[in-house]
């Protein structure tokens, strides 16, 4: 198993360089109203001394791009166009041949590399047509973090222009899907940056593993493994490779069926989870210091789907106890259970927004899916963001603005999955770049 | 078996053809008629009976669903019934019993459907008076279909308990 040293390799940040007052309105990017109108911004190759560092510079120069360019919010504009050739990040560029060629904001950066190759990655954001610095940092790594900076500087930017925290600097983990030569199924668990770079599987062909989802800590995740014959709820440490049964710890938690997708409590120290008990699903919380298990709901109907308030008070599940499944909001103590979801159809698959407002489901009805969000509290109207043949498993981006899905595919040969991420406004609908079929989206938090 | 019966034609035949030293020209030669050659009953046909073939053929190895249903069908009942049969014939079997689902549905929920789809099939056969330690269950959802493409016959195959004997069958 792959140690993601990845996660805890240390990258200093400073601000070196404030910003001066506005002359003219500032620029804002609103990441509310949908991308129809994405903010131009030009990004020069980041400048080096050296072949060594130009080469880097022009690297992280391509992943900002292409990280602000998917985020639907920002157009980059075409290289060929660039009039001035930045030498000199320290001087102030001539905005003129930057407003010419329409660029509203312009990024330009410096990588470099000293005897002890220690990296330093410098970057000024410019306001082209109020001519103020927006944004000035640098960081200081090993030279072969380039796309790590390369993704703290996309966020610092998307975060200076849109007020909202970032999620480039963040890793994806899903469910490659396959089949093997007897045609059995293959499911096997695969990571990825969030823009498709460094993919590496975490589990093998021989059991299946499905719906995982991140701790906040990004260093572990839970997933359903079939390894022991039957869906059972796992913890994996991405650190060390370490896996084991939640059910496992002794014989009063040994589930007496299968066990489903856990999710953590903000704290990071609970779980909650659906596991099958008397014939039906029931949710349980799961305390990760003391492995105790304390049941949550008893009703003879399936409970599943747990998913927390960020704030860890309230659980989102969906359960079938009012006929078809639909989606119910209680204490985390299993108190109070509201059902919020009155529409037509089935309700499925709830996840809490980070933000707290909102949740994301999925919903069946004439042969349709869809994505839609809904007021955490039932009140006013859901919005779909998405319809299609096949819907599954919502997946929020860290700053709550994105949702990842899985999505199917009819075809001649079946149903093909892949996973596609779309704004909270219903636009910029975009494939994820996933090697194969793919399903079951986590997005990590933004990693430190 | 065959071959031994062809053989003992043609030596028949041969010794036939040895003793006709004058052959009459006008009258056909007769056929020679083989001899009755005496085999053993032939095995009945159909599988051999308390093996996983028997159990398929004649008992039913899969109950079917309606959509989003874990109701058990008459029909259903009617091969439950026939396995709860066999299975008392056979008290060494022990079996499990698969949930599956079809691809119209999330992979969670779908998971749970399974469960509900197979504890309806053990709990009719331990109301025929199956042993319930004998039976085990599992839920695979959707994630092991019998038929993979996405037409509306493949979903309807595809909504079913499978009850595969683990063993304890003969062989």
């Amino acid at each position: 198993m792959t140690v993601l040293r990845y996660l805890f390799t240390p990258i200093l940040a400073l601000i070196v360089m404030a910003g001066s007052a506005f002359a003219q309105t500032p620029l804002v990017v609103d990441v509310t109203e949908g991308t129809l109108d994405p903010t131009p911004i030009a990004i020069p190759d980041f400048i080096g001394e050296d072949n060594r560092e130009a080469e880097i510079g022009a690297d992280i120069s391509r992943v900002i791009s292409n990280n602000l360019d998917t985020s639907g919010l920002f157009a980059p504009v075409d290289p060929e166009a660039f009039i001035e050739d930045i030498s000199d990040i320290n001087l102030r560029p001539r905005f003129g041949d930057w407003r010419v060629i329409n660029a509203s904001a312009l990024l330009v950066g410096e990588v470099s590399i000293d005897e002890n190759d220690r990296m330093l990655v410098a970057f000024r954001l410019w306001d082209a047509n109020t001519e103020a610095q927006m944004q000035g940092l640098q960081f200081v790594t090993s030279p072969d973090n380039w796309r790590r900076i390369a993704h703290k500087v996309s966020d610092a930017v998307y975060e200076r222009l849109t007020g909202e925290t970032g999620y480039f600097d963040t890793r994806i983990v899903y469910v490659s899907e396959g089949d093997g030569p007897n045609g059995e199924p293959i499911r096997r668990l695969a990571v990825m940056d969030q823009d498709g770079a460094n993919p590496s599987f975490l589990t093998d062909r021989s059991y299946m593993a499905l719906l995982p989802n991140y701790s906040p800590s990004a260093q572990q995740i839970t997933y359903v493994s079939f390894r022991d014959g039957r869906a059972t709820s796992y913890l994996y440490d991405l650190e060390t490779g370490r896996q084991e049964a939640l059910f496992d710890s002794g014989p009063s938690l040994a589930s007496e069926g299968q066990s489903l997708s856990a999710r953590f409590h903000p704290n990071g120290r609970e779980l909650v989870v659906s596991a099958e008990r008397h014939s039906g699903h029931d949710l349980f919380r799961f305390d990760l210091r003391s492995r105790t298990l304390r049941q949550l709901t008893t009703h003879p109907a399936d409970d599943v789907e747990p998913s927390y308030a960020p704030d860890g008070d309230q659980v989102v599940f969906s359960s079938s106890r009012g006929g078809q499944s639909q989606l119910y909001v209680m204490n985390a103590d299993g108190t109070d259970p509201q059902r919020i979801t009155f529409g037509e159809g089935r309700y499925t698959t709830p996840v809490w927004s980070p933000r707290g407002d909102l949740i994301a489901f999925t919903k069946q009805r004439s042969g349709q899916f869809m994505l839609g969000v809904v007021a955490a509290d039932g009140s006013g109207e859901e919005r779909i963001l998405y319809e299609g043949y096949f819907v599954d498993t919502p997946a929020w981006s860290p700053n709550g603005r994105v949702l990842l899905f899985t999505r199917g595919d009819r075809t001649r040969e079946g149903t093909t999955y892949s996973i596609w991420s779309i704004d909270l406004a219903g636009f910029n609908l975009r494939r994820l770049p996933t090697q194969g079929e793919a399903s079951d989206p986590a997005w990590s938090p933004l990693i430190d | 078996m065959k071959r031994l019966s062809i053989l003992a034609a043609l030596a028949l035949s041969a010794s036939l053809a040895a003793c006709a030293s004058q052959p009459e020209p006008v009258a056909p030669t007769p056929e020679p008629e083989p001899a009755p050659v005496y085999e053993p009953a032939p095995e009945p046909a159909g599988p051999i009976p308390g093996s996983e073939e028997d159990f398929e053929v004649n008992a039913g190895d899969r109950v079917f669903f309606a959509l989003d249903q874990h109701t058990l069908s008459s029909e259903a009942r009617a091969t439950l019934r026939r396995q709860a049969a066999w299975l008392s014939s056979y008290p060494q079997a022990r079996i499990l019993i698969a949930g599956n689902c079809d691809e119209r549905g999330t992979r969670e929920y779908n998971l749970a459907l399974g469960a509900r789809r197979a504890n309806a099939a053990r709990d009719f056969l331990v109301s025929q008076g199956v042993d319930p330690s004998r039976i085990s269950t599992v839920s695979y959802g959707k994630e092991r279909p019998t038929c993979n493409r996405s037409t509306q016959e493949c979903w309807a195959t595809n909504r079913n308990a499978m009850t595969i004997i683990q063993s304890g069958a003969v062989s």
